[in-house]
């Protein structure tokens, strides 16, 4: 609530573009998935296409209208902490996201899988399977046919335990760079963002050889009962935001190869750095919740 | 809400910035004005309450009589569904983001949103979200046909093919919420005028700050719950399938964890609004701000621990019963706060009935009857009889219609001479107000007694004996649905002409938004107005 006047942003073409895109993308998305399912052709991944290339459009367009803006001084303080809230109430909703499918994964764990085993309350509904015992990790579901369980589940003590090393250590990194930032030490910040990097990358890595072992060697699939569907959703969607955040990461990289920000403003950096503290708290979450117990 | 007193330096433009609108369609597109926006919205949400009403009109039409007369069964369906969704996310939504748009920042004192590209993202998405809603109704198997809840397995094993078009477009709309909401909340933190505390600002301000909170809280929840259905229908999960492990109930815990802050988020920005116009209306000082204040953000956080009452013959536990009907009872304290306060403004002030004021009047009490069968619902034995009848439809109609929608028609009416310039037709808006009253509750009210008797929701054909109640209904309804006509000419007329409105418009009227010329100017504070 300071500053004598305000600052308005200009127009800008982005936001309807932006809507554009979102609707190709979810209605490409659609057609595909539908007539894949359908076993037929579409033109959906022809839309869907045209869909990405505008988004992409628009996030190099937007980004750089907003660099140059602040290059030109435009932002005041109080856009600066509209920006703070906005990234912070955004890995709020995100964090609601992760919400709906840890409590997904509680739910079956607590009620629903004990109640077909014949336990407790609701344990009436075993007659729908008669002989099925409740475990979990389930695998053994109670429609092997439909739903062929896995032969075992993955190891928490191995590659697990090292990306949760991974990813705690990249925090940390990321944190040194900001310091580094702070007290104008160009080469310690790029040094240590380029470490944080490495080490997600490192992570993705991991997280793919054991998707790999999991679909080949232990039939721990999608398809395989609720411990596989909890398990993928949760790490698939943990995944695809490490992906972001490390897009994201990179990025700021670049930017400050080229010089950007100054230990006073680097809201941008500051955003990416905490979206990455998120996406490792959600780890550290899934390590426990899904991996271990 | 407390009394402010303004110093308004001057309402001129000095920015280089600040220009006039611009010119043609680009105005529109390109827009990062809150004004143009918040118009925006509020054409899209009158649009889709056309869309949605004249689906009602079809329900209702082919209810006039038993037996299957106009439309098929499946048809009827996908009306009902579509009615529901294109109500809720299309028509009372948008309305309160586009009020929220319009008012907030003249309300705090501030320029524009504080996002402002951000919020013409949020609205432009909505068209998109909505074409491709609709479109599904012309696709080989028809639209999602499985209620506005869409509960699995009938939206997931047997759903029509447009289930996956529908699942896109929630996930859309669903931006599009997150994103109008984090700019509410960015707004009014950080954006208020110098002496503008939280506690001096007006109720409508706080009711969306923490409906803005419910938004951002429960929206990707129910991104989560159709990012489910996609992965049961088309990549061979189970989380809705007991054959896998899996559970049918836990979509709807999911659901109606995101469904229940919903409904509020549809109702706490009605309750600002009414505690605006009554005290305008009565000439008194709102009865009670503070405690209004801590109501809404009791009943918000009683929100989300209440949700498993849509569910009470689903099978649960009982000690889950006795919790959730107990805490769902508790809702009704802060809801009796917030009607006593409203009442208690009333006593004794020295009243006069502008149209704005008839409209809030009807809603407290309409709203009340709507809370009143709210609480017999909570009742969990008593919900054994009442569940899926049409008990529910009277109920959350009641909410809805002369509660949430009633609240938009009293806003509009009641800010339009300052969005427009021009004071209102009182002849006209009361016209309007009378044939609503009497439309709603020849409408609604039969529907209590067919649901207590035992009719079903949902089906297109019924019992003999439920005959008379719901033709009763349907002319009712056809009455009202044609008023709206009356609604849409008073706001055409006042938008192209009228007598010209002061600034303070009514008499009463009190806050920021009196002290600027009606219309607004396109910018309204380019300098920070100082609040006593």
């Amino acid at each position: 609530m300071s500053g004598s006047t305000y600052y308005v942003p200009e127009q800008s073409k982005w936001p309807i573009l932006a809507s554009v895109s979102l609707g190709l993308l979810a209605y490409g998305a659609a057609m595909t998935i539908t007539a894949m399912t359908a076993d037929r052709d579409s033109f959906g991944p022809w839309v869907l296409g045209v869909g990405f290339l505008v988004l992409f459009y628009v996030i190099f367009g937007w980004f750089k209208d907003q660099i140059r803006e602040e290059a030109e001084g435009l932002h005041s303080d109080q856009l600066d902490r509209s920006y703070r809230q906005g990234m912070l109430w955004f890995i709020f909703s995100e964090v609601m996201f992760f919400c709906a499918f840890f409590g997904a994964l509680l739910y079956v764990r607590v009620f629903s899988v004990p109640w077909i085993g014949g336990e407790g309350d609701k344990g009436v509904t075993n007659m729908l399977w008669e002989g099925f015992n409740a475990t979990w990790p389930l695998l053994q579901t109670p429609d092997m046919k439909q739903f062929p369980g896995a032969s075992a589940v993955i190891d928490p003590w191995h590659l697990p335990l090292v990306n949760t090393a991974l990813l705690i250590t990249s925090s940390v990194t990321v944190t040194f760079a900001h310091h580094a930032l702070k007290e104008n030490k160009r080469g310690a910040l790029e040094a240590w963002l380029a470490a944080t990097i490495l080490l997600a990358v490192v992570f993705l890595y991991f997280q793919a050889v054991e998707y790999h072992e999991a679909y080949t060697e232990l039939g721990l699939t999608l398809n395989s009962g609720i411990y596989g569907a909890t398990f993928f959703m949760l790490t698939g969607f943990h995944g695809f935001h490490v992906m972001l955040g490390t897009t994201m990461l990179f990025v700021m990289l670049l930017r400050c190869f080229d010089g950007a920000f100054s230990p006073e403003k680097h809201f941008a950096f500051e955003a990416v750095a905490w979206y990455w503290h998120f996406v490792d708290v959600v780890w550290v979450g899934l390590f426990i919740f899904v991996y271990i117990l | 809400m407390a009394t402010v007193d303004v110093d308004l330096p001057h309402v001129k433009d000095e920015d280089p910035h600040h220009h006039g609108p611009a010119k043609g369609l680009g105005r529109w597109l390109y827009t990062t004005n809150h004004k143009d926006i918040g118009s925006m919205y509020l054409i899209f949400s009158l649009t889709m309450f056309m869309i949605g009403g004249i689906m009602a009109l079809i329900i209702r039409a082919e209810l006039f009589q038993p037996g299957l007369q106009l439309v098929e069964p499946n048809f009827f369906n996908q009306m009902t569904t579509m009615h529901g969704l294109i109500m809720v996310f299309g028509a009372v939504m948008p309305a309160f983001v586009g009020l929220a748009n319009w008012m907030i920042p003249m309300q705090i004192g501030a320029p524009d949103m504080a996002l402002p590209r951000m919020n013409n993202w949020s609205f432009w998405i909505l068209p998109f979200a909505f074409l491709i809603l609709l479109s599904s109704l012309f696709m080989p198997g028809g639209a999602p046909n499985f209620g506005w809840t869409f509960y699995a397995p009938l939206s997931t094993t047997y759903a029509p093919e447009s289930v996956t078009f529908f699942i896109f477009g929630v996930h859309i709309m669903g931006a599009s919420s997150i994103m109008g909401a984090i700019n509410i909340i960015a707004t009014i933190l950080n954006m208020r005028a110098p002496g503008m505390t939280l506690m001096k600002m007006p109720l409508f301000v706080w009711t969306w700050l923490i409906t803005a909170f419910l938004l951002i809280a429960v929206m990707p929840v129910l991104a989560g719950v159709v990012t489910m259905m996609l992965m049961d229908i088309h990549f061979g999960t189970s989380f809705f399938n007991a054959a896998g492990g899996g559970d049918p109930v836990l979509f709807q815990h999911v659901f109606w964890f995101f469904g229940h802050p919903e409904v509020y988020i549809m109702i706490l920005p009605a309750f600002g609004i009414i505690s605006e116009i009554i005290p305008t209306f009565a000439r008194k000082r709102l009865f009670g701000y503070s405690s209004m204040v801590y109501a809404v953000a009791s009943i918000a956080l009683l929100s989300f621990v209440v949700w498993a009452h849509h569910m009470f013959t689903v099978g649960m536990p009982l000690v889950g019963e006795v919790f959730f009907m107990f805490a769902t009872m508790l809702i009704a304290v802060p809801t009796g706060v917030k009607v006593f306060n409203w009442v208690a403004t009333m006593f004794r002030g020295s009243m006069t009935f502008e149209t704005p004021m008839l409209f809030a009047i009807a809603f407290v009490v309409l709203f009340t009857i709507g809370g009143f069968s709210g609480l017999m619902l909570a009742i969990a034995p008593a919900d054994f009889q009442y569940h899926d009848t049409y008990f529910v439809v009277a109920h959350f109609h009641y909410v809805l219609v002369p509660g949430a929608i009633f609240s938009i028609m009293a806003a509009t009416y009641y800010w339009l001479p300052k969005w427009t310039g021009h004071q209102l037709n009182e002849t006209m808006g009361k016209l309007h107000f009378w044939l609503s009253f009497v439309g709603v509750n020849v409408t609604f009210f039969p529907m209590h007694f067919v649901g207590l008797a035992g009719m079903p929701r949902r089906i297109p054909d019924y019992a003999l004996q439920f005959a008379d109640f719901n033709s009763m209904a349907s002319v009712g309804a056809f009455i009202f649905g044609f008023s709206q006509l009356v609604f849409i000419y008073n706001v055409i007329q006042n938008v192209r002409a009228g007598e010209k409105a002061t600034a303070q418009v009514w008499e009463g009227a009190q806050g920021l938004e009196w002290t600027i010329p009606s219309p607004a100017p396109y910018h309204t504070f380019s300098t920070p107005p100082k609040v006593d």
